[in-house]
């Protein structure tokens, strides 16, 4: 644990606050593409929170997973995204 | 003690929250699948930067203070920043020409130029 640990924590506090809105919009969301958009949104701030949990227990090994974590889902928003557009690829 | 390393810090964090949360209202907000991929897209990759970059001052003070930790705390967010830097702008492209193709306009669309320049291209290569 860090001197700013808890700083770092009430900013994890207010992503899960976006974190809980784009869930909302994953609900309610009219289209399917609203709901990638949700998704895509999602791992992004998830990818953050990685970044600052880490820097707030004084752990690297969270932020290689934030890594890891970001191309994958990089990859699984193309696949969703290819498999919306239709058969001509 | 309150350093002024430590006062940078705390303001990156406040503008890299204050934008992530601006995504998260844009989300809900906005009437139409291409202003909500802008909100919730865009913001969320400003917002990053600086979030990611208060932890990489944050190892840069530590290795700074004699932490070798800390140096490898600054180099391997910084490679996750890079990840984000180059791949959320090319999902939310992606996204955006999935909703074209599958058939969602925009609210309010008058024009749809995309699918005029692709309806006019084998006229030309077939005149000429």
């Amino acid at each position: 644990m860090i001197p700013l640990a808890n700083d770092y924590f009430l900013v994890l506090i207010f992503l899960f606050l976006a974190i809980i809105m784009a869930v909302i919009r994953i609900v309610k969301g009219p289209t399917a593409p609203d709901r990638i958009v949700g998704l895509d949104t999602i791992n992004t701030i998830v990818i953050v929170g990685m970044v600052i949990f880490g820097a707030a227990y004084n752990e690297v090994i969270y932020i290689d997973v934030a890594i890891v974590y970001a191309l994958l889902s990089f990859v699984s928003t193309l696949f969703i995204a290819k498999y919306l557009q239709g058969d001509d690829f | 003690m309150i350093s002024i390393v430590n006062i940078i810090i705390y303001i990156l964090l406040g503008i890299g929250v204050f934008f992530n949360l601006l995504a998260g209202v844009g989300l809900l907000r906005f009437p139409d699948v291409y202003t909500r991929l802008h909100a919730g897209t865009k913001c969320t990759t400003f917002g990053s930067i600086f979030i990611i970059g208060s932890v990489v001052i944050l190892g840069l003070q530590t290795w700074y203070q004699g932490n070798v930790n800390g140096s490898v705390l600054a180099i391997h967010s910084l490679i996750a920043l890079i990840a984000i830097l180059i791949t959320n702008p090319a999902g939310a492209h992606a996204i955006a020409r999935a909703a074209h193709k599958s058939g969602v306009m925009p609210v309010n669309a008058v024009v749809d130029d995309l699918k005029q320049a692709k309806s006019k291209k084998p006229k030309k290569e077939e005149s000429e």
